[in-house]
């Protein structure tokens, strides 16, 4: 399977199979598209030679020699040969190595977007208990078999409304780690109205990263970040974003803001929290609600998001090439040593490697399906106690939605996200195909950029990118 | 090559052989939390 596609003054092919991605004139990207819509070379040459009258029969041999180079190689025009891995995924046995701990059922704020319900997951209010989230972090240590890093999310409602609980979770980690073996890797995921001093100091000390809420311009986040009053919550926490940042150094966080129907103009929002705001590590993204909210992206909305991608893209390598460069959650690519075959076939791990706990010890297969009594999977003390839910999740993955066999983006999402398909199609093995055009739109623009950084690596052009990733050399 | 030029990427059929030792992070619990995407997540095998 091969995806092309022209942006930013390039013609980009990218073979699906083998994740190759090329870069050609406007003849092999020719060549290649007839090929792909099913003409031998003769044909394929007889076309070419019809479109491109200004080409010389050299020129349209030497295109047709790197074609074939490049099959030859397996770069191009390859087999799926990773098919048969999908049954034996299907058939692993998992451990669990992430748990998103809901610390607190209740929120500061309220804003009316919120999937989780300001935290109440359509339940009842509660935080969790010190006992409750040493019982998680030993029951992850239990099943997290031979995993070294186990990843903790403290997450909510708004999990600083329980701080004392996540300081000393950590502290009983930090006590065990050792012993068993293991890494504990922190996120603290927060709306910022709680921050103080004693927060930034712990969790630039004790988090691996910070996930910061803010939507951009102050319009556009105080419409939706209220508190119970229904005041904007932007002049509160935005100081306290900065310090926290400030004072992070290289550790990772992000500014992660949402946009809705209300604002389809979303660089906007990226700028602003980078020109105006000074922060670097950016994520956007697009709302998950049901489609009749007003707020919803419709499919009107598409070629506005299309062109802001692609707008966000170009302006990024500006940047580079000014020595300012930010971070785009959704543009970060390591083509040389991202992930491997497995990880790109096997889905999120939601349900599997990956599950939610709530303030009383309940198992969900992740953060959005909490509540939702179908899925309850047990809960901290007794485990799995509804095996056939961990397999249905296991059973999801590139090759079990027929949609991902058709889509050229699917090694590079692994299947997309389970709780989207339950919410749009009704199964989780089903896929959110709105979420799914965002998705490819987003890979375009992140392979187009590592396309760019190569090409002004190999011209000279002086740059520097923000993703701590090697810009891939060219072969 | 004259016409085309190819990106350095990860050879997808040698990871098969020395890849999934599941060290590396889950998806979802990074920034997103709405969405699913792993092309963004870092390697952590150092044997690759």
């Amino acid at each position: 399977m091969i995806h092309q596609y022209q942006m930013n003054g390039y013609n980009i092919v990218i073979d699906v199979n083998s994740a190759s991605v090329h870069v050609t004139d406007e003849l092999a990207y020719d060549a290649i598209r007839l090929l792909d819509n099913g003409a031998d070379e003769q044909e394929a040459r007889r076309e070419l030679m019809i479109f491109h009258p200004e080409a010389s029969a050299d020129e349209i041999d030497d295109t047709f020699s790197d074609i074939r180079e490049l099959i030859s190689s397996r770069r191009l025009f390859t087999e799926d040969v990773f098919r048969s891995a999908a049954g034996v995924l299907k058939e692993r046995s998992t451990v669990v190595k992430a748990l998103c701990l809901l610390v607190a059922h209740t929120c500061n704020l309220n804003c009316e977007y919120c999937f989780a319900a300001q935290g109440k997951f359509k339940g009842g209010e509660g935080l969790m208990s010190f006992e409750t989230g040493r019982r998680a972090l030993d029951f992850l240590i239990e099943n997290s078999g031979t995993r070294r890093n186990l990843e903790v999310d403290f997450f909510g409602g708004e999990p600083l409304v329980n701080f004392d609980v996540c300081k000393k979770l950590v502290e009983y980690a930090r006590s065990i780690e050792k012993q068993h073996n293991k890494n504990f890797r922190f996120t603290l995921t927060t709306n910022g109205v709680n921050i103080t001093d004693e927060v930034i100091e712990w969790a630039n000390r004790e988090c691996y990263n910070v996930v910061l809420s803010l939507d951009g311009r102050k319009e556009v986040n105080d419409r939706f970040r209220v508190d119970l009053g229904g005041r904007g919550s932007y002049d509160r926490i935005v100081p306290k974003f900065q310090k926290l940042a400030a004072a992070r150094g290289d550790r990772n966080y992000y500014m992660r803001g949402t946009f809705t129907h209300y604002n389809t103009d979303f660089t906007n929002d990226i700028f602003h929290m980078a020109d105006d705001l000074g922060f670097t590590e950016l994520s956007m993204e697009p709302v998950v609600t049901d489609p009749g909210d007003p707020c919803a992206l419709t499919e009107a909305d598409l070629p506005v998001l299309y062109e802001q991608y692609e707008l966000l893209a170009k302006d990024m390598l500006r940047r580079e090439r000014d020595f300012r460069p930010i971070t785009f959650y959704h543009y970060m690519l390591d083509l040389q040593h991202g992930p491997c075959i497995y990880k790109r076939i096997s889905g999120c791990g939601s349900g599997t490697e990956y599950m939610a706990v709530t303030a009383w010890g309940d198992l969900y297969p992740c953060h959005q399906f909490v509540n939702d009594p179908e899925y309850r999977m047990g809960d901290v003390w007794n485990g799995v106690t509804h095996p056939e839910i961990r397999d249905s999740f296991k059973d999801c993955n590139v090759y079990t939605r027929e949609e991902c066999s058709r889509c050229w983006a699917r090694l590079y999402c692994a299947g997309g996200c389970s709780a989207n398909a339950l919410h749009a199609a009704g199964d989780i093995h089903g896929v959110y195909e709105y979420g799914c055009k965002l998705f490819r739109r987003r890979m375009e623009c992140a392979i187009m950029i590592k396309v760019a950084e190569a090409d002004m690596k190999a011209r000279g052009i002086p740059f520097k990118n923000n993703d701590d990733k090697e810009v891939p050399r060219i072969e | 090559m004259k016409h085309i030029i190819t990106l350095e990427t990860r050879d997808m059929e040698q990871s098969a052989v020395k890849g999934g030792c599941g060290e590396c992070q889950t998806s979802c619990q990074s920034a997103c939390k709405t969405s699913c995407g792993i092309a963004n997540q870092q390697c952590e095998n150092k044997e690759q």
